[in-house]
């Protein structure tokens, strides 16, 4: 069994948090907050950045509007070492890296090896590790990743890519069957360390079968971990250690999201799969989102904090299983939560989340727990309708409201 | 994809028309398996023969057989191999009798598929296999395991679910896993083993091109009848084929699937033909005689190792036992159990052994007993050991505990001392 992650002590990481080689959590066992080993999209301990963590001296709102929305703003505002790329060149930048590091490590996937990744998040690789080593693959999701499940069984480590995760569904049987169940059935005795990647979600008017979330639909399977990206920080950092992970693991993108920009460490990094990500310390209300919905988040926080709002904004990043230490933290500090999600209504992450939370912290919540996810409807076509299925930033800014009444 | 042969064929001729090779080569390849050597001969019939008897465009292996035993006059193995091979079907056929004997009594529960009939294949294909070359399986895996090598004592206390079993209690009858002796499975839905079987015959081309290390490591896949008109079985075969993979797709084709026949269920039920449609051989044999599934089962590894792809081989065999051991066998006709009862594989050999003095019935003779104590012992042996204790419940969902997760208190689920006692709340 793996070793027990130590890290260093919280006091002495808050100001001289830059980019440090993250191989583990810092934690530490003094109650209260601990410094969570994430998002530094900005060099040093310039406490206004909103992607900083646990930095106790974020109080004034004045400094926090500029900074409560995307990365986009900044940009201009960080200097010293870091590069500057989109979402997914970071992930290729993590793959390539991986690659570099392991021959063992494999793409698999359709168009992944000529074309180069229908979202580029393959491009070049193929021309540099070879056919074989970016392997392009026929139409055939369900066969493929059953072979990439054999190939991991028998010593390599394959990334497959779905090419929208949709097409998931046809693999379903070698998901949920094979990727997840083989360890245990096998008495521990073979280890699947696959990746499963792709984009999701609702993109721009790409029609119902294009638009799905299936997170939820993946939940259930024992032995798989899910997480989500959503910022090229993320998204290299949690692509290198699910590459690294022995376990399975799901890595969902989303099709909005490949080209955000954002200044990342040159040194290397990763991610912790298992952790929350703090967005924007706050004392009001903690609101739990993931993926695309964080911009909306942050993009309703700029509106709320106008009104004298201070929400709370973790993108919980880790979506099976949950982060309960940073979530728990938060909802003891706040005492209402507000689940902002794209994924279904019904048996989405929000609702597994929503229970979650009820059942750890009900002692401690003064309302209860609000979930906006997107409708329960087959997303439609027309861009009006499209944009009724998914929660967007003023229903934020109302449940806030009524929330914190 | 246009060949030379497309404008002699009708669009809707009959079969025998149809040119069975793969349509990318036009000139006959050279011979280095005499699978592909015996479609040289193969002439194109024109339509006027359109109801002749179907011919095979690879000879059935009786064909094969008769080839090679011309020049040679020799026998197909020796004694020691011949041994090997006895021994090897009756410790199947002794196996799988004594489950059903111990299922009976509770010792064992759930679904329970056995193998009397179908050693043949089973001992032709692995027998001829290393141990770093990998087997997967369906269901009907207990002989699998026990030929490549699996112990007759882990197998049966799996089957008991103790932990001594070969997956630790933890996969059951239909689940055989043996990192050891490269088991891969074991698996319950029908074709899910065939991508996986795939994969690891990717993994050995990796090896070798990639990785550049000395690896001639085949796999074969073993399947039945009912899944080949499952869609993971068409897709494998088309990604083994395109990608020369070293792999032996192996049916054994016992019509029936539960209640279902394979006539009944399929529009073309020669499955062997369904092999050069993807561009690799197609191999029939009779299934009941272990002596010609080596034969073939050579020739298909062999073309494996060499690098040459992929072969479909077709064994016609039969199940004496019902489906599984819940299944009641009342559709089955007595007569055609009969015909297939006297062709017992375990009965040929031995007459085979006896009839060419490679063995007397004394040493055969020995060789059950050796493997009924063999069995009894496994089963004593899975009686004696322990039951899986509460602490193994959370143990192996995830190579990495990590995965479960950080509770609410700040630690890793794992860390839990609860975990390790298997009451962790995760």
């Amino acid at each position: 069994m793996s070793a027990i992650i130590h890290g260093a002590g919280a006091a002495t990481a808050l100001s001289t948090f830059n980019f440090k080689t993250l191989v583990a959590p810092c934690r530490t066992n003094i109650p209260g907050r601990s410094k969570r080993c994430i998002v530094a999209a900005g060099s040093d301990d310039d406490a206004s950045k909103s992607f900083g963590s646990s930095i106790l001296t974020v109080r004034h709102s004045q400094k926090l509007i500029a900074n409560a929305v995307a990365t986009k703003a900044d940009m201009s505002a960080t200097t010293g070492t870091g590069h500057e790329l989109l979402l997914f060149e970071a992930l290729q930048e993590g793959l390539e890296e991986e690659m570099d590091r392991d021959p063992h490590v494999c793409v698999m996937g359709e168009d992944v090896g000529h074309y180069g990744g229908s979202y580029k998040v393959t491009k070049g690789l193929a021309d540099k590790f070879g056919d074989l080593r970016v392997l392009d693959t026929p139409i055939c999701e369900n066969a493929f990743t059953g072979m990439g499940i054999g190939a991991a069984m028998t010593g390599l480590r394959p990334v497959i890519e779905g090419m929208n995760m949709g097409f998931l569904l046809l693999a379903f049987n070698q998901i949920s069957n094979n990727c997840g169940m083989l360890h245990y059935t096998s008495g521990g005795q073979f280890t699947i360390p696959v990746v499963i990647r792709g984009p999701g979600g609702v993109g721009r008017q790409l029609g119902a079968e294009h638009s799905q979330r299936l997170e939820s639909y993946f939940q259930s399977i024992p032995g798989i971990q899910m997480v989500a990206c959503s910022t090229p920080y993320n998204a290299k950092g949690l692509m290198k250690a699910a590459i690294r992970s022995e376990n399975p693991v799901i890595l969902f993108e989303h099709v909005l999201l490949y080209n955000l920009k954002e200044k990342i460490p040159d040194e290397e990094y990763i991610c912790n799969l298992e952790e929350a990500e703090m967005v924007r310390p706050g004392e009001h209300i903690t609101i739990l989102t993931y993926s695309r919905m964080r911009y909306h988040v942050m993009q309703a926080a700029k509106t709320l904090v106008n009104k004298g709002y201070d929400p709370e904004v973790i993108d919980i990043r880790s979506l099976k299983p949950f982060d309960l230490y940073t979530i728990g933290n938060s909802v003891k500090k706040t005492h209402r939560v507000l689940i902002v999600e794209e994924c279904m209504r019904t048996g989405g992450i929000g609702a597994s989340l929503t229970a979650a939370i009820n059942e750890n912290f009900h002692d401690y919540l003064d309302a209860p727990v609000m979930c906006l996810s997107s409708q329960d409807v087959p997303t439609p076509y027309a861009g009006t309708l499209e944009e009724w299925t998914v929660v967007q930033p003023a229903q934020i800014v109302t449940a806030v409201e009524q929330l914190c009444q | 994809m246009a060949t030379a042969f497309s404008a002699t064929l009708p669009l809707h001729g009959s079969q025998e028309n149809r040119l069975l090779l793969p349509p990318t080569r036009l000139a006959p390849p050279p011979p280095s398996s005499s699978f592909l050597g015996s479609t040289r001969s193969l002439p194109i019939r024109s339509l006027n023969h359109a109801h002749a008897s179907r011919r095979s465009p690879v000879f059935a292996v009786q064909e094969v057989v008769k080839d090679k035993k011309k020049p040679t006059n020799s026998l197909l193995i020796t004694k020691e191999e011949g041994l090997v091979l006895y021994e090897d079907m009756i410790l199947g056929r002794s196996f799988e009798d004594m489950c059903a004997q111990m299922y009976y009594r509770g010792k064992m529960f759930g679904f329970v598929h056995l193998y009397n009939g179908q050693e043949a294949v089973s001992t032709g294909f692995i027998k001829l296999l290393t141990q770093s070359d990998s087997v997967v399986s369906t269901y009907r895996d207990h002989v699998h395991a026990l030929s490549k090598g699996v112990s007759a004592r882990a197998v049966m206390s799996e089957l008991f679910g103790k932990v001594t079993g070969c997956c630790r209690g933890q996969g059951g009858s239909m689940h055989m896993f043996s990192k050891e002796h490269n088991v891969l499975g074991g698996f319950a839905f029908i074709g899910e083993g065939i991508p996986v079987a795939t994969g690891a015959a990717f993994t050995s081309k990796y090896k070798r091109e990639v990785l550049k290390q000395d690896c001639e490591d085949v796999t074969v896949a073993f399947f039945g009848d009912g899944t080949c008109n499952n869609g993971q079985f068409y897709e494998c075969l088309n990604m083994a084929a395109l990608y020369k993979l070293p792999i032996i797709f192996v049916v054994e084709n016992n019509l029936w699937a539960i209640g279902m026949s394979h006539l009944r269920s399929t529009s073309d039920p020669e499955i062997w033909k369904k092999g050069p449609a993807f561009g690799m051989p197609g191999v029939h044999v009779d299934g009941m005689d272990v002596l010609k599934v080596r034969e073939v089962a050579k020739e298909a590894v062999g073309r494996a190792r060499r690098g040459e792809g992929p072969t479909l081989v077709e064994c016609e065999t039969y199940r004496f036992r019902g489906h599984s051991l819940a299944d009641p066998d009342e559709l089955r006709d007595a007569a055609e159990k009969a015909k297939y009862a006297a062709r017992d594989p375990i009965t040929a050999l031995k007459k085979y052994l006896v009839e060419n003095k490679l063995a007397n019935e004394g040493e055969l003779k020995s060789i059950e007993k050796k493997i009924d104590e063999l069995v009894e012992e496994a089963v004593e042996f899975a009686d004696a050991s322990p039951q899986p204790g509460r602490s193994q419940l959370l143990e192996n969902v995830f190579a990495d505990p990590k995965g479960f997760g950080i509770g609410p208190d700040g630690r890793y689920r794992c860390e839990d001392p609860k975990f390790t006692e298997g009451t962790a709340q995760v």
